[in-house]
This record gives C-alpha cells, structure tokens and sequence, in this order.
C-alpha cells in the first residue's frame, strides 16, 4: 500500500516536472516568436543599424544577406531560433561583441543596484507599512501616505538629479555618477562581473567601500520608489487581516499584540507580500532606464533602450529573451516558495 | 544639537559654490556621450565619436590645418607629387616613425592601410572606392615603390584638393600592419580585432574600452612629434546633460561634450568654466519630394523658402547651437556661399502661392525624428508655414525608423541633418546636386534623389567641377552651382550646427576643428 503511494508521489510530480518545462519551453518560444516579429514588423529597416545612411549600395546589398534578410520570414525564424538553442545570441552592431558577452557585462551592474534596492525597499517598506496599518491615522501613518504619494508621482529622473545635486555636489557625502570612481575602473578583475563580490574576491577593500558608496545614491532612489510600493501594499494587506476573527480571537486569548501583529496577522500575508516583493524585484531587473541613465549606470535598461534605438535587433532579442527568463524565473520561484510557506499547498 | 544640524545642512545647501574635487595635473577627465560608437576600426568608422578618437590614435599621409582649412600639409608623408595627367601620386614618407606597438611605419603599413579599407569594404569605404580603386585592380593601383615610397594611381584626373582631402579621412588612417596581422583571423586583416582595439602611431593608444560606459587612452611612448602633455585621456559615458553640468562644476571631469542650452545657461556664470565654440560642417535641412504634386511646383518650393523664420529659431530654440545657413556647402569649405537670401517674409510667399494656384494654401506632411532640436524646430516650421495657409501635420518617428521612410521616397516632407564625410566641396555637391538615375530602382540613394529631383544638368556641372584643377575656376563653378539652387532646388538648407564644449577654466589648448576627426587631445594642457 505504501509502495502504491510512494509510486503514486514520483509520478505526480514527474508529471508536474514535465508539465513546468512544457510551459517555460512554450512560453520561451512564444517570447521569442512575439519578439521576433516585432522586430520585423517595426518600419526599421535593420541593414541600416549595420551599414549606416551612407553605405554604397554594393556595401547595403552583402550585409542584407549576410543578414538573411532576402530569405522568407519563417526562415528566418527557423534560423534565428537555431542559432539560440545552440547557445549563439549573434552579435551585437552597436558593441561588435556577442549579445551573451553584452549581457553578462551589464546584468549584473543591473542585479546589484536591483539587489540592494529591494533590500531597502523591503526592510524599511514592509515594517512602516505594518505601523500605519495597526495605527491607522497615526502621524506616521499619514507621513508614510505622504511618503508613498511622492514616491508615485515625482519623476524619479528629478529626484535622482536632485539627490546627486544635494549629496554629490554640495554635501559633498557620496561620490558623483557611475559605478566605481574612474582611476578605480578596471582594477578589479571581473570574476562574476558583480563588482561587489568581486573587490571581496580580489581583497581590494579600497574599491570595495569606493563602489558601495557609488551605488548608495541609485539603490536608495529605487529603493525608495520600492519602499512606497511595498508600504502601500503591506497596509492595505494588512488591514485585511487585522480585521479577521482569528485575530479578535487571539487578542481575546490575551497573546500579546506584537505577537499577534509580527506573528499571526502578518504570517498571513507573507503569500501575497512574496509576489508583490518578486514583482518589484522583477520590474527592476528589466534594468530602470531613466536611473541608468541619470547616474550613468552601465546596466541593463540602457543597453537595451539604446540596442531598440538602433534597431540592434540581436541585442533587443537576446536582451528580451533574458528579461523573460528571468520573470519565468521569478515566477517559478515564488511558486516554489508558496508551496513552502502555505501548509495547504504541501 | 539637532536644530544646528539642520542648520547646518540647510547652509551647506544654499551655499553657492560646490565643493572643488580636482583631477590630477596629467589626465584629462572626460563626460561624452559614448552609445554612438559602433566601432574603433578606421576602415569602418563613420560615427562623430569614433572618428575623433581615431583621429587622436592615428596618423594619416596627409593633414589640413584646422584653422584654414585650404592648407594641407604631411604627417606620415613627408612630401608628394603629382604626375602630369593628375592620375597618379607619389608618396615620400618619413623614415623613422613608429607605431605605438614599437613596430618601424614603412610604405608596406600604407599600402596595407589603404589597401585593406579597398578590401574590407565598410560603409565608409567610398571614400577611396570612388577614385576607381577595387579589390582587383588594388594591387596596381596603391603600390610600394620603395621601403617608405608609395605610388597612388587614380581613375580620373581629379582636382587634387579632392583625392587629397578623402586621404585625411578617418579611412585614411595608417594601421600597423604586423600588429593587425598578428590578430587577424579568417583573412580579414585584423578587422575584428581592430574594432575594439588600436593599432597606430598617433599621440595616444587605447588601453580600456567597455561600450557605453568608459574609455581610456594613453599617451603613445613612440610618438614622432612632441609628446602629448596629458598622459591618459579618461572618457566617461554620461547620457545625460544635466549630469554632466553637475560633474563638470564639481571639478570631477574637465570637459564636458554634450552640454545642452538649458544647462549651458547656467554653467556660463560659472567663472571657472569656460564655454566655446566651433563651427561644424553639419547641415539642418528640409527635404521636398518631388513625388508630391504640391512640392514639385517651382513656385510652392520657393514660397516654402520665405516661410521659415531663420532669425527667430537661431535665436530660441538653437540658441547657440547652430546659426543661419543657406547653401549646401557649410561655411569653412572651399567655395561656400555666405548669402543668406531667404528670410521670413509671408506677403512674398503668398504671391508665390497665388501663382502657383494655391492661394488657400495646401496640406502636407512632414517626418521628423522625435529628437531636440528636430522636433523644436518642425513645431515652429508648422507655426510658420501656417501664416500663408499651408498646414503641416508632424510625423514623429525614431531616427532609424524616419530615415527608412526617407531612403524609400515615402515622405512630404523632410527635416534632416547632414555632415559632409570629407573637407572637400564635392561631398555635398555630390549629394545635394547630383543625381545620376532618378528611377525608383536608382541604387545611389543621394540626397537628391531621395527627393525625386531629377537634374541632369546640375549633374553634370558637380561632375565637371570635381575635376577642375584651377582652384579659382572651381570656386566659381561651386558658386554658381549654389546660386541655382537655391533658386530652384527642393532643398530648404536652414542652419550650420555649432559644436559646444565646456571645460573647467585650468585646461587649455584643445583645438576644435571644423569636424569632428580634427579634435586633437595632443594640444590639451592643464
């Protein structure tokens, strides 16, 4: 009988296993199709990324098909997604070096600033919301109303202008823009390309505390805007729950509120706080174009907006396809954590 | 205690000055814009950026002095000559000249060079394709005649001021040939290699390049000509503006490259910044396709021309960007035309509207790149055009995506920027006046036949004026061909862009020349 059920749990979730490949493996291909033909169907004729405005007509005529561009368009994708199983993204016209190697040079500068951004978001976002929900019309519940309001409506390109304005040019605190100061660039050997971890991995504790303070500035903005978010969110969640009977129950039984409060109300919404968490993760590793920009961050979000200005299409398909992937990515991951954390869904 | 903290910050905030971070006496720190290099090899480069930097990593035959554009003189050529039938060229170049990779300049690196653009075929490959030379007549045609003696033999008997001036474009640049060889693979004689690398004798050398992002050039050891005071040249990617403002005044960088009017205002206060400016080759232009059947009346093309208010726009929205132009040869080039005959004038335009029948006016549209100062510029071109009833409808695109509709004749209208490739008069003429086949099959795609403006006879005339030896004459015939122009053509040429630079009050010497490949670093001193 036993056996029956230990067969039984293999099969369930050998067929799940399957089930999860075939919808990353579909959703993968769709990304790719919809990509694909966006970048055809926009009235940008990609020969031109390559050879510029200028080129002699024979130089105009070699790289259209170099590029395969006379070939139907269902080859074409054939090819393309040939070429992505097997590992080639191609080769980026704007950098003449693989999208791959692009990618891994300005993900992780994107990871970092997402990282440590959500760090901030969470541990100051997650305990204000708590506080204005448990005292509603508090003062600190209408300063952080007041707080999450600003971080909605002011563009965060001023505010970021702003903050270099304040603690770069007259206080003087932080450094300027950029990743790590110039005479420190290309120090350190990029190992993981996380320049972080690799001033850790080098020993160069210099650079290290050089690069922490460049990147205080871009993650506290974003980690602000995330903050607002996830305060907003966290109140309003929690409320829902502070309303319940288990809780009139609790405080009935005379459990003490800060155990009713960090215990059993927010234990409650830890499910619904870990997709809003993966999601503003998730929408900060598409990379913030307007902070890479402002702090002259070499990330993601500007390598991408610049690849679709030139119609680079290999960077701006590669670039997409990692995006999805690591919304997938995200998305199965919070799965996996809901299945941990939720008693019902073991 | 807490109140004189806040004091204090309030103070620190409203205190006029920033803080001063100097940067060491032998670097030059640089804020420019980065995202339009594409590539670092000479044979392929035809980006502003890329050609600045190639032209500070290497050395061409031959140079034009940056304040006169007329005088040409040797940098890798020590003299030359020219045969009687003015096809061929002989090059004597300096004995003793070394690449920074410690490798000897011979006539076998030029031959290379020139050879390997011929071969590579890049964009900017035209440069010397157009003298006739091709892959398989390249050998006879660019020679070794001895160890640092050349032969160039030409198609045509050019006028020599034409030949020579392609020949101190970034194609002409001189690579070292053992070091591209060493990384060149699948014979494509180092071009992969070459495009994130340098391989010159110029004052400096590449040392770091990450894309959009940084890169450092160092002072070249072996330089022929009095070392360069600064020993590396740090370049930053700062897209934005106003960053770049706050940079600058901080004394964080010394230049900054792409300043825009907004924040131009302010830093002009600044005593320890100093602004200028150089005027470039670039053009502002509209385009009008004669496909469209209100655009191809002469008198509606010369109406358009009294509708534009030139005075006005170079005083608001260019303000200090570019000033009022007229011809299709910029100002500093051989034979430009300085008369600006055209200025808003409504009553003029609508007599000429009345002749043409189109007293009511007409509709058109007009495609623009959704970028400053093209947009600025088209809103108040609408403004303009509207005074004599002619109403304009704006078409904003991405720059890639309006220049395709552009290529493929789809437009009304077209408001566009153009820069000459070499110092040469006949790199406009050639396009702003010539246009050999004006079928919709047409393979070469210059600017007159992407308006379908089909002019054998100005055709004909740029032809005949490129190959006018007599500098006079040649002056004349380009003058003549400005005139008419402007009294038929379906160009509206506007402005003449200004290149502006703010650099910190404590660094000298850097020259701007009339294009970009003729920024020269080695002057710079602090």
């Amino acid at each position: 009988m036993e056996d029956i059920i230990h067969h039984r749990r293999i099969y369930r979730t050998l067929n799940r296993a399957v089930g999860m490949a075939a919808m990353v493996g579909a959703t993968c291909l769709g990304l790719l199709l919809a990509t694909f033909l966006i970048g055809r169907i926009v009235p940008i004729d990609p020969v031109l990324a390559v050879v510029g405005d200028k080129a002699s007509a024979e130089v105009y005529q070699r790289v259209r098909l170099e590029l395969g561009l006379h070939l139907p368009l269902w080859r074409q994708f054939f090819i393309y997604v040939k070429a992505i199983l097997s590992g080639d993204f191609g080769v980026s016209v704007l950098t003449a070096r693989p999208v791959i190697e692009d990618i891994a040079r300005v993900f992780p500068a994107t990871v970092e600033l997402a990282v440590i951004a959500t760090l901030i978001g969470v541990f100051s976002g997650i305990p204000l919301g708590i506080f204005s929900a448990v005292r509603q019309g508090s003062l600190l519940d209408h300063l952080a109303r007041i707080m999450g309001l600003i971080g909605y409506s002011l563009p965060i390109f001023w505010l970021g202008l702003m903050g270099l304005m304040v603690f770069y040019a007259r206080l003087n605190l932080l450094p300027g823009p950029g990743r790590v100061d110039v005479f420190y660039e290309n120090m350190v050997d990029p190992v993981t390309g996380f320049l972080l971890i690799d001033c850790i991995l080098a020993g160069e504790w210099g650079i290290f505390r050089n690069a922490l303070s460049h990147i205080i500035l871009p993650a506290s903005l974003l980690g602000y805007y995330s903050m607002a978010y996830l305060s907003r969110m966290t109140r309003s969640l929690m409320i829902a729950q502070l309303g319940q009977e288990y809780i009139l129950t609790a405080r009935v039984k005379g459990i003490a509120e800060w155990r009713v409060i960090w215990g059993h109300a927010l234990d409650n919404c830890r499910i619904p706080l870990i997709t809003v968490i993966a999601m503003s993760f998730g929408s900060l590793l598409e990379g913030s174009v307007l902070t890479e920009t402002v702090f002259s961050w070499p990330g993601l979000g500007q390598y991408l907006t610049n690849s679709l200005l030139n119609a680079d299409m290999n960077a701006v398909l590669g670039g997409t396809l990692v995006v999805g992937a690591i919304f997938l990515g995200i998305n199965l991951f919070s799965d996996f954590l809901y299945e941990f954390l939720d008693p019902r869904a073991r | 205690m807490k109140k004189t903290v806040w004091i204090a910050l309030v103070l620190s905030l409203l205190a006029a000055n920033t803080l001063f971070a100097a940067t060491p006496g032998d670097t030059l720190v640089m804020a420019s814009k980065l995202d339009d290099i594409i590539t670092l090899d000479p044979a392929e480069i035809f980006e502003f950026t890329g050609a600045e930097l190639a032209a500070n990593m290497y050395d061409r035959l031959i140079g034009y002095d940056v304040e006169d554009a007329g005088k040409i003189f040797g940098v890798v050529a020590e003299s030359w000559d020219i045969s009687k039938d003015g096809r061929t060229y002989s090059f004597k170049i300096w004995d003793g000249m070394k690449f920074a990779s410690g490798n000897k300049l011979t006539a076998d690196d030029v031959v290379f060079s020139l050879q390997r653009v011929i071969k590579l075929n890049k964009s900017p490959a035209f440069l010397l394709t157009q003298f006739g030379f091709t892959p398989a007549n390249m050998d006879e045609r660019i020679v070794k005649t001895g160890d640092y003696t050349v032969k160039l033999v030409i198609d045509k008997p050019y006028a020599p001021a034409f030949f020579l001036y392609c020949l101190t474009a970034t194609p002409g640049s001189i690579v070292d040939r053992q070091e591209a060889l060493k990384h060149a693979e699948n014979g494509d004689a180092g071009h992969g290699w070459l495009k994130t690398h340098s391989a010159g004798s110029g004052p400096f050398a590449l040392t770091i390049w990450k894309p959009s992002e940084i890169l450092i050039l160092a002072a070249n050891a072996q330089y022929h000509s009095k070392k360069p005071a600064m020993k590396r040249i740090i370049v930053r990617h700062v897209p934005e503006s106003a960053t770049q403002r706050i940079l600058l005044e901080k004394g964080d960088i010394d230049m900054a490259r792409n300043i825009q009017p907004d924040d131009l205002k302010g830093l002009s206060e600044n005593p320890s910044i100093r602004i200028r400016k150089k005027v470039k080759g670039a053009l502002y232009y509209l385009g009008l396709n004669q496909k469209n059947r209100y655009l191809k009346i002469p008198q509606v093309r010369q109406a358009l021309k009294y509708l534009i208010d030139y005075a006005g726009m170079e005083s608001t929205i260019l303000s200090g960007k570019a000033v009022v132009h007229q011809a299709f040869l910029p100002g500093g080039f051989l034979g430009a035309l300085a008369e600006t005959p055209f200025s808003l004038d409504v009553e003029k335009a609508k007599g000429l509207l009345k002749e043409a029948g189109l007293e009511n006016g007409f509709s058109v549209t007009m495609d623009v790149r959704n970028t400053e100062p093209s947009i600025s510029m088209a809103v108040a071109i609408q403004a303009s055009f509207a005074l004599a009833g002619v109403k304009l409808e704006i078409i904003p695109g991405e720059g890639k995506q309006v220049l395709t509709k552009y290529r493929d004749r789809a437009h009304d209208i077209f408001i566009g920027r153009w820069g000459p490739d070499y110092m040469d008069p006949h790199t406009n003429a050639d396009t702003f006046a010539r246009n050999p086949d004006n079928s919709d099959a047409g393979q070469s795609k210059t600017m007159a036949w992407r308006n379908a403006w089909d002019i054998p006879g100005m055709t004909r005339k740029a032809d005949a004026a490129v190959l006018e030896k007599d500098p006079a004459t040649r002056v004349r015939m380009y003058l003549e061909m400005q005139r008419e122009h402007q009294k038929s053509a379906p160009f509206i040429f506007m402005f003449q862009e200004i290149e502006i630079l703010a650099e910190r009050a404590n660094v000298n010497g850097f020259p701007l020349g009339p294009s970009f490949d003729s920024n020269f670093y080695r002057f710079i001193t602090k």
